[in-house]
């Protein structure tokens, strides 16, 4: 491939309790370039970017970020991960969040420094979040929410974004608005975005770049190519909307 | 000078509880972030097995608990990461364990019996060497200087692991930290507070600050200022009353905790418009 590469995976395999979860996958995700992730409940989208971060162990196969192995490039990637892995009881304000996105560059000893608070503003007010910087993080809405976390991965700098799921229970508005920042963050920085993601008609008319998954790649490739009526057959079954019941049949085919 | 400081032993309980009620809290605000709350619980029980062993071998018990504490700290952890057993259960076979070795080990020291281990338990304000400061002053400024140091990352691991993680932070090292940190408080509380209540200092004091602050900062200087004042207090109220310190300490906190639910309650009634002022 000529066009550099933001994310690969080469023969992924995943499995948890001897159950396969991805089975040989090959992927490739372009640079600059917006990508989703499609295909139904339990084909392993979320387990494909926690593997290709080193969150979860593959049985085999491997990751690259930008061509290196994942572990000498975790600088180079940003993850969102699902709002829900997180329980926040705790009082901790929206800004609280956000600093975390730099304590891999500050390190322990260090405190977080102005050019950093000066960032973690600078992310707030890209989200529009910045009114909210006092907020207990417990206290928005969904929506709200995922543009702290979203604000939180900007302020790693990172030219690679890796989100799961960010628009699951996101009113329209918001997710409109949080999918025209990732644009943004695609033209004007030449950022690559890859989203899990659920609805099919935002992955056409939005991003550039799809990936089908069910267990195994089914089709991985420009959106016109990757998302037609028989790639989306092989993944869902006979209807194109979410079919869990169908996931069984479709890996052992 | 109060009645109170004219006492060696009085002086030397107070600044231990000073100690304790400072650090407990630090420590306890990530335990509770992470719902690990009742692992000061298991390694208290398993302290109590390093104060029985000292007693039976003729070693200063502070060195004892210290050991075992850490020891079973490490091994949680360990056990933790590699996944093979739910954290819950080590915890309570640590747990168990032990206070059983607890319990057997001073069943074995000359003239010892389990009630030789009721002040290591409950906290007595009488019990505390001159020796024992020292070692509690050491051990008071390591932990704090560590909570200080490693704040970010104990803050980032114990709220969100996985994200920390993917950030590329050394998760296990820091789970493992706040492990022997977590084994440091609870001896630094075992002549005050005790071994079987000392998880409540650290526990108590964070969940009120969680009903009143509103950010991570306000809730740790909140924490502190409770573990503080219920520390010293309770051991005050301990001399005047005859009463066990520890009991004493954590019943103040509890105190604290319910007028804190009660402030929050009577705050949430009023018009959102007031609230809105604040800051």
């Amino acid at each position: 491939m000529t066009v550099p590469v933001a994310l690969e995976v080469r023969r992924l395999t995943v499995s948890y309790n001897a159950r396969p979860v991805l089975w040989d996958v090959d992927a490739a995700f372009p640079a600059a370039a917006l990508s989703a992730i499609v295909g139904p409940n339990g084909a392993g989208k979320s387990t494909l970017l926690r593997a290709a971060l080193g969150l979860v162990a593959s049985d085999s196969g491997q990751a690259l970020i930008q061509g290196r192995p994942v572990r000498s490039a975790l600088g180079r990637v940003a993850y969102v991960p699902q709002r829900d892995a997180v329980d926040w009881d705790f009082p901790i304000t929206v800004r609280e969040v956000v600093e975390m996105g730099r304590y891999r560059q500050t390190g322990w000893v260090r405190r977080v420094a102005r050019s950093d608070r000066m960032l973690v503003e600078d992310c707030l007010e890209r989200v529009g979040m910045r009114p909210y910087a006092t907020r207990q993080i417990g206290a928005l809405s969904g929506g709200q929410r995922q543009r702290v976390f979203l604000a939180r991965a900007l302020c790693q700098q990172a030219p690679v974004l890796v989100m799961d799921e960010p628009f699951a229970g996101v009113d329209a508005r918001t997710e409109a608005s949080l999918l025209g920042l990732l644009s943004e963050l695609r033209d004007t920085e030449g950022r690559s975005v890859i989203v899990v993601h659920h609805d099919l008609a935002t992955a056409r008319s939005a991003f550039d770049w799809a990936l089908v998954l069910n267990v195994r790649a089914v089709a991985c490739g420009p959106v016109s190519e990757a998302l037609t009526a028989a790639t989306l057959r092989r993944a869902y079954g006979a209807v194109t909307t979410d079919a869990p019941g169908e996931q069984e049949d479709l890996w052992t085919t | 000078m109060p009645e109170i400081l004219d006492y060696d032993f009085m002086r030397r309980a107070l600044l231990a509880a000073a100690l304790v009620g400072l650090a407990a809290p630090v420590v306890g605000i990530f335990l509770v972030q992470r719902r690990l709350s009742l692992i000061g619980d298991g390694l208290g029980h398993v302290a109590l097995a390093g104060v029985a062993a000292g007693l039976l071998t003729g070693q200063a018990p502070v060195w004892t608990a210290l050991a075992a504490a850490v020891a079973a700290a490490l091994l949680l952890e360990t056990v933790r990461w590699r996944g093979q057993t739910s954290g819950d259960v080590v915890l309570a076979v640590i747990f168990y364990g032990g206070i059983a070795g607890g319990v057997v080990l001073i069943s074995l020291a000359p003239a010892g019996n389990a009630a030789n281990l009721a002040p290591y338990l409950f906290g007595a304000i009488t019990t505390t060497t001159a020796a024992d400061v020292r070692v509690f002053a050491v051990l008071a400024v390591v932990l704090l200087s560590s909570a200080l140091v490693l704040r970010p990352w104990l803050f980032a691991v114990s709220n969100d692991e996985e994200y920390a993680r993917a950030v590329g932070l050394p998760a296990q090292a820091v789970n493992i930290a706040l492990a022997v940190m977590t084994a440091v408080t609870v001896v630094l509380s075992m002549r005050t507070v005790g071994l079987l209540l000392i998880s409540a200092l650290m526990v108590v004091p964070n969940a009120t600050a969680q009903q009143l602050a509103g950010s991570f900062r306000a809730s740790l200087a909140t924490a502190v200022g409770i573990g503080l004042v219920a520390s010293v207090s309770g051991v005050t109220t301990s001399y005047y009353a005859d009463v066990p310190s520890g009991g004493t300490i954590v019943l103040l906190a509890i105190a604290g905790f319910v007028a804190a639910v009660g402030i929050r309650a009577a705050r949430d009634r009023l018009p959102a418009r007031d609230r809105s002022a604040a800051p």
